[in-house]
């Protein structure tokens, strides 16, 4: 929460701690993410995708990008010439992904139980309708720089952008994180439904997070030319 | 005004919530050697018991959704392997493996090994599932085969097994929990999309276990063990290679 009056703009301590902490895991899932998705980096939209069949997208970010080693294709059906194929694999692919995908989840557990304790604060302490929500009011009127300078608000375009960041792109990433699971999906079968299959949600997944990237490097690039210490030091002391 | 949740309320809600974990909690978690990642995979493991449906199954789709199907891995164990394994399991595909049999060994009753013409007369089970595979790509399949429970009660597991160890002739080896060898789709599949299992999709018998991602579902089986502690087949099995144990992910 901010707490505002002229010479004080300090984030409440809940606020700092989350903030880092989840700065921490999700820098640890997209350093992660990109080490799982360097083993099979193609993107399908759909239930299913693989290497014989067509691609959404690929990404050129490891040795597997258009790798084709693959041996020549048989038909699954003999009375479907046109059908599914089967191939075997000719050539090892860079696949040293377990230790990543064991440490995305466990940054996904540190984010998703600070994230809970975060969102159920940002309620319970009017955090969100304050500072966060871009309100009615303000977009009717709003508010002048002047006003601003004292009050220390965020401006209505911050508030959208944390708005689009909080309340949509977090949710939606692990909404379809959640959908990659076959444990999960199984008990929960709307979530394939909602983003339209497994694969569909791994690419929504993706995209996602790049826009959250994107976020990041705004973000930053704002910290840094709005005072970067005095911005560093409200995120942390809090002063 | 909003209502304060009294000190009482929050004490039996807690404590409620740690009752019905607790009991759901599983009673043997792998081993984490220390790791940091294994404690994660175990925490996940944990919570998915607790927390899920036990016997949940996952989507079944239609034949129209069947699609491509790479083969990865090993795809003929006949030329991989050691010398040794390598000519057996020639020897046996020659002749359409009618010699190969299926161990079922451990903490059961009556130990005793299936030929393929045994396991083709117990009840079967036909379904369509995606194939999940940890690199990210995905792909559809019918598989038909006997519910590795039923190849369990045959066999009269003691009531101290907790985990079932599966060995393959291409020499790799892993297990799961009692939950998911039970679980209905957890079969032992013979045929793929209506024919023979071929030998680079694991001839003549693997395992599928559709709640959890497609490595768990060990092709070329050999020899399945019943066991009480956990094992996961020591330096054949994923933890010592460095892969999850768990993977319903």
């Amino acid at each position: 929460m901010l707490v505002s009056g002229p010479f004080m703009h300090a984030h409440a301590v809940w606020v700092r701690v989350s903030h880092w902490i989840v700065t921490a895991g999700v820098l640890t899932l997209g350093y992660t993410g990109f080490v799982i998705l360097m083993a099979h980096p193609r993107l399908y939209w759909g239930d299913a995708g693989n290497d014989l069949t067509p691609a959404l997208i690929e990404l050129p970010i490891s040795r597997n990008y258009q790798h084709g080693g693959w041996a020549a294709a048989t038909p699954l059906f003999e009375d479907r010439a046109a059908g599914p194929v089967s191939a075997n694999r000719t050539y090892n692919i860079f696949n040293k992904n377990g230790w990543g995908r064991s440490l995305h989840f466990l940054a996904a557990w540190i984010v998703v139980l600070s994230s809970g304790v975060y969102f159920y604060l940002g309620v319970a302490r009017g955090h969100f309708r304050a500072d966060i929500w871009p309100a009615r009011a303000a977009i009717v009127a709003p508010q002048s720089s002047a006003d601003r300078q004292v009050r220390r608000d965020y401006s209505l375009q911050q508030k959208w952008v944390y708005s689009l960041v909080v309340f949509v792109a977090a949710p939606v990433i692990a909404l379809t994180g959640l959908t990659m699971s076959p444990a999960v999906t199984a008990a929960f079968p709307l979530l394939l439904r909602a983003f339209g299959g497994y694969e569909s949600a791994r690419t929504v997944h993706f995209f996602a997070f790049v826009a959250v990237a994107l976020f990041l490097i705004v973000h930053v690039v704002m910290v840094v030319r709005s005072g970067f210490r005095r911005q560093i030091r409200s995120m942390t002391v809090g002063v | 005004m909003r209502r304060k949740v009294t000190r009482r309320e929050a004490l039996v809600t807690g404590l409620a919530s740690v009752g019905g974990f607790a009991l759901r909690y599983p009673r043997s978690l792998p081993p984490t050697y220390g790791s940091l990642l294994r404690m994660g995979d175990n925490l996940t493991y944990a919570a998915h018991r607790a927390l899920l449906p036990q016997q949940a199954l996952v989507k079944e789709y239609g034949e129209a959704d069947i699609t491509s199907f790479p083969a990865i891995g090993t795809t003929n164990p006949g030329s991989s392997g050691t010398p040794e394994r390598a000519r057996d399991y020639s020897r046996m595909e020659s002749a359409s493996f009618a010699e190969w049999t299926l161990s079922v060994e451990g903490l059961v009753g009556r130990p005793r090994t299936f030929s393929l013409a045994e396991l083709r007369q117990l009840p079967s089970r036909t379904q369509i599932t995606r194939h999940t595979c940890e690199e990210g790509w995905a792909a559809i399949a019918q598989w038909t085969g006997v519910p590795m429970g039923a190849i369990l009660d045959a066999v009269g597991i003691l009531p101290a097994a907790r985990f079932v160890v599966s060995y393959s002739y291409d020499d790799f080896a892993n297990s799961i929990d009692m939950l998911d060898a039970f679980h209905p789709q957890t079969i032992l599949a013979y045929r793929m999309n209506g024919r023979d299992l071929s030998v680079p999709h694991g001839a003549p018998l693997r395992l599928r276990v559709e709640r959890q991602l497609g490595y768990k579902g060990l092709k070329y089986l050999q020899r399945l063990v019943v066991t009480n502690e956990f094992d996961d087949g020591g330096t054949k099995g994923d933890l010592a290679n460095g892969w999850a144990w768990y993977t319903g992910i």
